[in-house]
């Protein structure tokens, strides 16, 4: 491909064929600020709807302003990004946005992380000289998980882009047209009644304050304030590299220590950590897995390849849009849902409590595991496994409520008997790292002698479908990995279609990154360096770990002795398992 | 519900399948569905998505944006009351607010025992007869508010 020559702001520019005004400007420093605009690079989410008008830049030669977002670079061309009309054109289009806004800013939850807000202080927005008659007036909708505030969409669709290509969910489109359209689900039904996996990534990439969680801070604070009850933290492996990102620390910064004090400082009874029940995945799935090799090899008919079941945006997806498969993934619960069966059965045994006295709270990056643990089957006589469940930002927003000062905190241990996780479980917060964890184990299982070198680094990377094959134990065994649920459709899709490239083993992640890229982690603002230093950080804390195998954790050991017996047993079945089922929806 | 028949079904599902392809279609199977149907309830939007392999949302989003997809049945017999510009002038407006009042409805819905809908638009063609109704393929010109109930005597 050619390149292009342009001028912009005075400053001579070369880039290639195709290249946007505005990677132009990035390339010769020159800022232009942008609101629907977001390029989540090395991963498939580009949203170039050029709606808000914010990014428009003067085209020598061109009669109108050109979004800067979505105008290719032409040979020669001359570009103004900062002259009067400019200027004076951003400040009225954002007006224009603001007229159709609640001025809700005291109240709103993205406010201070608002997109919106933002760009209004950047360009000037001092006052609303525009005066209009009519407002959208939406009603607000609340699930269990994600809550809806069109009266606060600016129509950017990033939501939109991310639920139907980053996704290929489907959950949301543009409903009506001119002043009444708005984003939503098919016939306004509620998200929970649709194919909507509450992966939380609609929430991830929205500017403003129409798409967020269900807050459930206020429960936890009640569980806290109650003497009646004992009350059980967990923390999933990706929320200790990002939370400090919500009291200003760098991203990739390990802030485990800090997170646990502050944990204990809100008053918790008891703080653990998902790594345990993590390690405990890598304990009942490998045997599973390997279950499964050894029916195929002696030729009977064996349910491969076998699908990691740890993330619940991937099971609603796998249950919403896959039929005849059922079989496939691991019957192993989540991680998060394995600590809840560990705590309110081994552990509240051991409390000598009833499990009704226990409060289990997640702390999780994730915004379907709200969702997770509400299912039925995760319940006993109506009382979950896990009772509540906050996301990293709603962990952060609680530490903030309580007057709590995280970045001057000393670091805590977490708990025992189950707060102690190998750095296989760490792993988990990253796309490869179920993988990876899985085969330090099975590996030694199968070739019955020490595994040397515990890094698969062919299991790692943001490539959205990776492809590794195994010899282990004399057994060729064939994986994929995916993130993101657009790839994870093309290889489940491959899998119905005859299974082609005879894969044994596959990782989905519906996150794109894996967990550290979340739905419920700190917002991203569209900048992946942030879910990489993230990534970096999940796999500093493995390499400077000296327990990195999931069957080398003593406290699993013990909970097998005392408990379990062994992997898959029938108590590890009825408690540990579950099964999955065809759900039709909208 | 007779008219979410089987047959029905069956016919729009024979239609998408001998369509040389599915992408790019769903205007044209939208069509071919209110055309059989006479609208486009959830059903139908639900079954249409799942054979093209659309988003239901998808699919929903369509047929909100275009105002020819009604998502409302019509009545037995559908009364359009022409609201161009020469009907207009000429009264229609009082004629659509008499057909409301009888009919007791307040936009464009299906009366409760499903004999009559009414829709407003936009232009008949047939201005020298203004102000204009159709009811079914019956067009009536020149109508006045006080035909109104006449004429809907026609088809009780």
């Amino acid at each position: 491909m050619s390149n292009i020559n342009l001028t912009i702001d005075g400053k001579k520019v070369e880039v290639l064929q195709g290249s946007m005004i505005l990677d132009a400007a990035k390339q010769v420093g020159v800022d232009i600020p942008t609101l629907c605009y977001l390029n989540l690079h090395d991963t498939k989410m580009k949203n170039q709807s050029a709606s808000c008008r914010v990014c428009v830049v003067e085209v020598e030669g061109r009669r109108n302003l050109a979004p800067a977002c979505a105008t290719p670079v032409t040979e020669g061309m001359v570009v103004k990004t900062s002259t009067m009309r400019v200027l004076e054109a951003r400040k009225t289009n954002v007006e224009l946005l603001i007229t159709d806004h609640p001025n809700e800013c005291l109240t709103c939850n993205k406010s201070g992380k608002c997109e919106l807000q933002d760009v209004a202080r950047k360009v000037g927005v001092n006052n609303i000289s525009i005066t209009s008659n009519s407002m959208s007036t939406y009603p607000i909708k609340v699930t269990k998980t994600i809550v809806r505030d069109m009266n606060k969409c600016i129509m950017c669709r990033r939501c939109e882009v991310m639920c139907n290509t980053v996704q290929s969910v489907g959950a949301l489109s543009g409903i009506n047209r001119g002043f009444d359209a708005y984003v939503g689900p098919a016939f306004d039904e509620s998200l929970e009644d649709t194919v909507c996996t509450h992966c939380g990534q609609c929430i991830a990439v929205c500017p403003v304050g129409a798409l967020s969680e269900k807050d459930d801070t206020g429960k936890v604070i009640r569980a806290l304030a109650d003497p009646e009850k004992t009350v059980v933290f967990q923390t999933a492996p990706a929320t200790r590299v990002a939370i400090g990102e919500e009291f200003g620390l760098a991203p990739g910064t390990i802030a485990t220590g800090k997170m646990v004090s502050a944990i204990k400082q809100l008053g918790a009874d008891y703080v653990f950590d998902t790594d345990f029940s993590a390690d405990l995945t890598i304990m009942e799935e490998g045997t599973e897995l390997i279950g499964r090799v050894t029916k195929f090899l002696n030729g009977e008919k064996a349910s491969l390849p076998i699908m990691t079941s740890c993330c619940p945006g991937w099971v609603n997806f796998f249950e919403t849009q896959f039929k005849g498969m059922s079989d496939l993934p691991s019957s192993c619960r989540s991680p998060q849902q394995m600590f809840g069966a560990v705590a309110k059965n081994y552990f509240a045994e051991k409390l000598d409590i009833p499990r009704e006295k226990m409060v289990v709270v997640s702390i999780m990056p994730c915004i379907a595991k709200k969702y997770e643990a509400d299912r039925e089957e995760f319940k006993v006589n109506g009382n979950p496994d896990v009772d509540i469940v906050l996301s990293t930002r709603e962990l952060a927003q609680l530490i903030k409520i309580a007057n709590i000062k995280f970045n001057e905190l000393d670091e805590s241990k977490f708990d025992a008997p189950i707060g102690f996780g190998t750095s296989a479980g760490v792993i988990f917060g990253v796309t490869g790292g179920v993988l990876e964890a899985a085969l330090r184990t099975v590996y030694e299982e199968l070739e019955a002698k020490p595994l040397e070198k515990l890094e698969f680094e062919t299991v790692r990377g943001l490539d959205g479908v990776k492809l590794a094959s195994l010899t282990i134990g004399g057994i060729a065994i064939n994986t994929a990995i995916v993130h993101g649920l657009s790839n994870a459709r093309q290889i489940v899709e491959e899998i119905q279609s005859g299974n082609p490239r005879d894969l044994h083993v596959v990782e989905i992640m519906a996150c794109p990154g894996g967990c550290v890229g979340g739905g419920g982690q700190p917002l991203h603002h569209g900048n992946i360096d942030i879910i990489k230093a993230r990534t970096a950080a999940i796999y500093n804390i493995d390499d400077t770990s000296a327990d990195r195998q999931s069957h080398k954790n003593p406290f699993i050991d013990t909970l097998y002795k005392e408990y379990y017996e062994k992997p898959n047993s029938h108590k590890a079945h009825e408690q540990l398992h579950t099964t999955y089922s065809e759900r039709e929806k909208y | 519900m007779e008219e979410l028949s089987q047959e029905k079904f069956q016919e729009l599902g024979q239609f998408i399948d001998s369509l040389p392809s599915k992408k790019g279609e769903l205007i044209r199977v939208l069509h071919k569905a209110q055309e059989i149907f006479g609208y486009l309830p959830k059903e139908v939007q639900y079954f249409v998505g799942r054979k093209l392999g659309v988003s239901t949302a998808k699919v929903y989003g369509v047929v909100t944006f275009y105002s020819y997809f009604t998502m409302s049945p019509k009545g037995k017999n559908h009364i359009s009351v022409c609201l161009g510009t020469a009907c207009y002038v000429r009264g229609a407006e009082p004629v659509l607010d008499e057909f409301r009042k009888i009919l007791n409805i307040q936009g464009t819905e299906t009366t409760p025992d499903g004999k009559f809908s009414l829709c407003s638009l936009r232009c008949i063609g047939a201005c020298g007869l203004a102000p204009v109704v159709t009811v079914g393929e019956k067009v009536y010109g020149r109508v006045t508010k006080e035909m109104v109930a006449g004429i809907l005597a026609e088809y009780k």
